[in-house]
């Protein structure tokens, strides 16, 4: 069974289809692409999956249960999480912060702990600080540990993103273009980080990516949106080679 | 927000045996003076409490009087109706009716944090304050406490200990509730809604308590009022009062409990000293020397002129030296 | 049934005034989306400057006589207009880029101090509006008593709404506003001045305000410089109800808040009267934010 099934999902607003029947499946540890030229909906598919928009038809399931209609703080607590296109920090927190507010889906305590601030809270807290400190290691981050996340490059603001969505302790990562404006060396660093953070959390991987060669060197399937239609998926080879595909990038 | 968290509870106990100490010795404070130290801790419960909603959180409420109204007149009904007490009953009746109009500030938090969520930024000022402006029209309507008229609270219970000993529970309780993992989401909310949701924050839970806590202790700092004025009336908390709360927010840095402590002592004292100016003209021959009688009567003016150049020049509050960290 | 059509009438009256109120506030969300909270008080100098004119003009001109009160309108509603312009571009302009917040606070800064400027210049007493309009003896139709003011107020707001309508949907300058509020960049490349539409929408927003303060001055011939915040609130309640950036939607807000008022405050209970506007405000919020005119934003992601 996939870990993320999508079954016909269409979105609509007004008259324009952002997403059209589009199937999708994904199972777990997979890493697969979704590519498609500029609206072509994967940013919408993306929403549909996480719950900020609702499917105008179609099913979407999560390790076999629907999480249609569910609150997106809902669907992210059953393991999934994202980043944005569109960098979406907070942006007065700090580095570490970021990361820390995550933590709350995993707070044994609740709020009464917070305000007693006996000895567990403490302890908690430290366990905290260091799991999001490991984390912000993976991604060389932690030495901006204190510093307001806007005050990072946009490179690593992108990857605090993803450490962010780490935090939530996904099974499924969505990630929406996360080398958009990074330069070369960040890219093939970017590359080998999703590869172990695959392998080393044992999640899967939804990637959105508008560089080809970093989608087609790390992806095992491939699916093409084009005017929100699915119009190719298989193997990066297969994609490559697909005239459908070839055509709409060129009419791009 | 650059309090240290570490021994908070020891500063809190501290705080509170030392707010007893001095009540011990209150008599001794000129008691014009005294009543104002009790409008400045009252100030501080209620923009450390409106900070929760409009700084950490990130929302707008321009109706903080209105619960305010709510734990005054919750708290003088209640205590009205015990004749005179000894110290230490009176203590208990007293604590008890400040809770008591906390939690139904609290309720009426709730009652404007529920239809109040799909709303932001100056869409929810205006719905708050209409929230606050029929409160005040409610109790306008009441007959049983007075209507316009007012009501008269009987007991003078409020004193240095409990006025400064809740504002320390205050702003513990507030600072340890934005400064834990649980209440970072508060401020996650408010930096990104759409972020915060992604990231498993149930922002509406998040925005309705920043309303009930918010409203609580404002209700606390009504009863307190409640009891240090003695004479409450619906028209004394209407919206100006609420925008005067929330200038001193503004004025301490949003989301910045420490300045926002310092802007309520400075906002409460500075129309003290404008009034002392006026009436230091009324000395013979002082008038001549420095006329300064205009600063009396335009304290108002003054007062409004000095946010909308606050706005335009330093709009992140006059306290914000840092940005908030950790 | 008598006294219902004679509570309607009394409701059109006000509701007429908090339109002309209304559509300020509109016209300025619909362009800079901020709430103009210091519009009430332009209104309360409207009826200031008509009070202040008014021996002035009786000099030349003896009142109350029709042309001495076009005089008194046309030029409180220069005035208003004139200070409009200089409170956006003193107050507002600087914080264009800020957050809407900020713009918030600062209206309020201002609303602040018209009115403590307005205690402190005009004294903070009720003054008794002079008589500047001609009243012609109560008209008993029906055994309806229509007041002549009543009825000025009904006309003159018809006037001004045709006046404005036309500006919007005919001028040069409407449909630069028009195609500032659809999309401010877009209409900045197309060669539109957006600073010149701004002022020019807070002045003709303020003349409203302006005229609505006479009107109200005329009809309640009490003023003080405080006169402004309930109607200003309750105007911008309208503007809400009607769908906020929406003109047709203010005016429409203004009569049903105005009429709702009067009929509730004549049948049930004149206390509650400042608490209706607030509680229809939130019920459309509940029930249809975007107002019953406006159109839904959703927020891209
Ligand atoms: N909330 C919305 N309302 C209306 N149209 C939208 C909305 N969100 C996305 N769209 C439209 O859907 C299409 C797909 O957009 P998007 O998913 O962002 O594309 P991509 O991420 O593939 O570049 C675009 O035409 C976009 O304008
Ligand atoms: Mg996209």
């Amino acid at each position: 069974m996939a870990l993320l099934q999508l079954d016909k999902a269409t979105i609509r607003f007004g008259g324009l289809t952002a997403v059209s029947e589009l199937d999708l499946a994904i199972g777990n540890t997979d890493l697969i692409g979704l590519i498609g030229p500029n609206g072509a909906g994967k940013t919408t598919a993306f929403n549909l999956i996480t719950g900020v928009y609702q499917p105008t038809s179609g099913q979407i399931s999560f390790n076999g249960q629907s999480i249609v209609g569910s609150k997106p703080y809902l669907i992210t607590a059953r393991g999934i999480a994202r980043t944005f296109q569109n960098i979406r920090l907070f942006a007065s927190l700090s580095v570490f912060d970021n990361v820390r507010a995550v933590f709350h889906l995993h707070l044994r305590g609740d709020v009464r702990h917070a305000l007693w601030r006996g000895r567990g809270y403490h302890e908690e807290e430290a366990s905290i600080a260091n799991r999001v400190i490991e984390l912000l290691e993976i991604f060389q981050l932690a030495k901006y540990r204190d510093e307001p996340a806007k005050s990072l490059s946009y490179g690593d603001q992108r990857r605090l993103e993803i450490v962010r969505a780490l935090a939530a302790q996904p099974k499924l990562l969505l990630l929406d273009e996360p080398a958009a404006g990074m330069n070369a060396t960040e890219k093939v660093e970017l590359t080998r980080l999703i590869r172990f953070i695959r392998d080393k959390f044992q999640i899967s991987i939804l990637l959105v990516e508008h560089d080809m060669q970093l989608v087609m060197g790390i992806c095992e399937r491939i699916a093409v949106l084009d005017y929100g239609v699915k119009i190719a998926e298989g193997t990066p080879d297969e994609v490559r080679r697909n005239p459908k595909v070839i055509a709409a990038y060129l009419g791009e | 927000m650059n309090l240290n968290l570490r021994h908070a509870k020891t500063g809190l106990l501290g705080a509170l045996a030392l707010c007893f100490l001095v009540t011990l010795f209150s008599k001794f404070i000129n008691p014009y003076w005294l009543y104002i130290l009790y409008d400045i801790g009252i100030n501080i419960i209620l923009a450390v409490s409106l900070n929760l909603i409009n700084g950490y959180t990130g929302q707008f409420s321009l109706g903080h009087a209105g619960f305010m109204a709510v734990g005054a007149y919750t708290a003088g009904v209640i205590t009205n109706q015990f004749g005179q007490l000894n110290a230490f009953a009176s203590g208990g009746v007293f604590l008890g009716a400040l809770l008591a109009g906390g939690l139904m500030a609290a309720v009426a938090g709730l009652l404007v944090g529920i239809p109040t969520l799909r709303l932001k930024g100056d869409y929810l000022a205006i719905v708050t304050l209409g929230f606050g402006e029929i409160i005040r029209v409610i109790l306008q309507n009441v007959d049983s406490v007075g209507g316009a008229r007012g009501y008269s609270v009987m007991h003078g219970w409020t004193n240095f200990f409990w006025t400064f000993g809740l504002a320390a529970v205050t702003v513990y309780v507030i600072a340890s509730l934005v400064n834990s993992t649980y209440g970072r989401g508060f401020i996650a909310v408010h930096d990104d809604e759409i972020a915060a949701e992604a990231m498993g924050i149930n922002t509406t839970k998040y925005k309705v308590s920043a309303f009930v806590i918010g409203a609580f202790f404002a209700g606390i700092a009504g009863g307190l009022y409640a009891h240090s004025k003695q004479y409450i009336t619906p028209g004394g908390f209407g919206f100006m009062q609420s925008i005067a709360f929330v200038v001193m927010v503004i004025l301490g840095g949003m989301g910045n409990t420490v300045g926002v402590i310092l802007a309520a002592i400075l906002l409460t004292l500075l129309p003290e000293g404008l009034r002392f100016l006026a009436g230091v003209q009324q000395i013979p021959g002082v008038a001549k020397m420095y006329p300064l009688s205009w600063v009396g009567d335009t304290r108002m003016i003054i007062y409004s002129l000095l946010l909308i150049v606050l706005m335009l020049t330093r709009p992140q509050g006059l306290f914000a030296f840092k940005k908030r960290q950790r | 049934m008598t006294e219902l059509l004679q509570q309607l009438i009394n409701g059109l009256a006000l509701g007429s005034i908090l339109a002309l109120i209304a559509l300020g506030y509109t016209m300025v969300y619909g362009i800079l989306r901020f709430i103009n909270f210091a519009h009430g008080d332009v209104f309360m100098l409207g009826a200031f400057a008509g009070f202040y004119l008014a021996p002035k003009i009786a000099t030349f001109v003896p009142l109350p006589s029709v042309a001495g009160a076009l005089i008194i309108f046309g030029l409180s509603m220069v005035i208003c207009a004139a200070l409009g312009v200089l409170i956006e571009r003193l107050a507002y302009k600087p914080l264009r880029k800020r957050p809407k917040l900020t713009v918030l606070i600062t209206a309020i800064g201002v609303s602040l101090f018209l009115e403590y400027a307005g205690q402190f210049f005009f004294g903070a007493s009720n003054k008794k509006f002079p008589d500047i309009l001609p009243t012609w003896p109560v008209t008993k139709v029906l055994s309806l008593s229509v007041n002549s003011n009543q009825l000025i107020v009904l006309a003159v707001t018809l006037l001004l709404l045709l006046g404005l309508r036309f500006i919007v949907m005919k001028t040069r300058m409407g449909r630069a506003m028009r195609a500032v509020s659809f999309n401010p960049e877009a209409a900045a490349l197309m060669g539109v001045n957006t600073d010149v539409v701004i002022s020019f929408t807070f002045a003709l927003g303020s003349a409203l305000a302006a005229a609505a303060g006479i009107l109200y001055a005329i009809n309640y011939p009490s003023i003080d410089p405080l006169m402004g915040i309930m109607p200003g609130l309750k105007a911008f309640v309208a503007a809400v109800l009607g769908g906020i950036g929406n003109l047709p939607g203010a005016a429409l807000g203004g009569i049903i808040i105005g009429v709702t008022e009067t009929l509730v405050s004549g049948y049930i209970s004149s206390t509650y009267r400042d608490a209706i506007a607030f509680a229809i405000l939130i019920v459309i919020l509940l029930v249809k934010p975007s107002g019953l005119l406006g159109k839904k934003e959703v927020e891209k992601v």
